[in-house]
């Protein structure tokens, strides 16, 4: 299944939203997840399942003002 | 006595995280000037890099309590989902709110402030917006839920100071039960001793520490004169005059004339 992760395309197998993080190498991070603009709940991710042409974001702390 | 959503802060300067040249000197610059409040973001991760991790654990590390910002967002939209990811990433439900609606001054898009302002209170959460001194839209914004303000000094990263004392003051008059936070603009100690001779009850700043040349030593200089500005505004300040008014006694001087 294709999808965009952070803005790029990207080849992957898993279509649960956390086994997809897990794929992907995420694996105990502290971040955050929206899929196609809306934001996904850490306990909604084991049921949220992805089609091909997503758009995941997968986004951490950082400095900011 | 005004606070953040319950939460009484002893030191009244609220410092940014980015931009300086390390995060040893960033860690160094919030111990320097014992600030209690940092201003985080969030932005997308890389599973290689994981440099929001290592930002993470250093934020830990400080035992500071963290003020998470919508910063880049340009619609409600997108602001909204930035504060709940915020949410869940950092644990708080403070969230500093900007929704910028034009990208020279990064001046803010009141109507979609106070949108998405309203629809984050809604879900619980307790909003910064990241305002003009505009007064109608302070009205709107807390008819909206929010018990903090943070208007600008000045755009941000400019370094200009209080552009508009007018207007600050005034909204410091219309709201005197409502915490004030200059946020933005700020340049120098002395436009933050301003602010809060002005009555501010905080500064928010980044820029001017970070881009110093010893960003610890600035945000000490920092804390100081907001310590010093608020002291004075406690110690109500004397009403300016246009004519000199001499402060040595007259009587009793020898005639030597």
């Amino acid at each position: 299944m294709r999808i965009v992760l952070n803005g790029k395309a990207r080849e992957v197998r898993e279509a649960r939203l956390d086994a997809l993080l897990e794929e992907l190498g995420y694996a105990g991070a502290k971040v955050a997840t929206a899929v196609n603009g809306d934001f996904i709940a850490r306990n909604l991710r084991e049921r949220t399942r992805l089609n091909d042409g997503d758009r995941v974001e997968v986004i951490a702390p950082m400095q900011g003002g | 006595m005004r606070t953040f959503y319950g939460v009484e802060l002893n030191n009244r300067l609220l410092l940014g995280t980015a931009q300086y040249p390390s995060p040893a000197i960033l860690a160094e610059a919030v111990r320097a000037a014992g600030v209690e409040v940092v201003t985080v973001s969030l932005r997308r991760e890389s599973a290689e890099q994981r440099d929001g991790q290592a930002f993470w654990r250093l934020i830990r590390e400080l035992g500071v309590r963290v003020l998470p910002n919508t910063a880049g967002c340009h619609t409600v939209k997108e602001a909204v989902t930035t504060a709940q990811m915020a949410r869940e990433v950092f644990d708080t439900p403070w969230i500093k709110l900007e929704v910028i609606g034009e990208d020279d001054s990064l001046q803010p898009d009141l109507f979609g402030l106070v949108e998405a302002a309203a629809i984050l209170t809604a879900e619980g959460f307790q909003v910064f917006p990241y305002t003009t001194e505009d007064l109608v839209a302070a009205g709107r914004l807390l008819d909206a839920g929010c018990e903090v303000l943070m208007p600008w000094g000045a755009p941000i990263g400019s370094g200009l100071g209080l552009n508009n004392l007018y207007g600050l003051r005034s909204l410091r008059a219309h709201f005197p039960d409502v915490p004030l936070v200059v946020d933005a603009g700020i340049g120098l100690p002395s436009h933050a001793a301003a602010a809060m001779e002005l009555g501010y009850d905080a500064v928010l700043l980044n820029t001017a520490v970070a881009k110093a040349g010893d960003p610890a030593a600035m945000a000490a200089a920092f804390s100081e004169a907001v310590a010093a500005g608020r002291k004075a505004r406690a110690a109500d300040p004397m009403e300016p005059r246009d004519m000199a008014a001499p402060s040595t006694p007259v009587l009793g001087k020898a005639f030597l004339g």
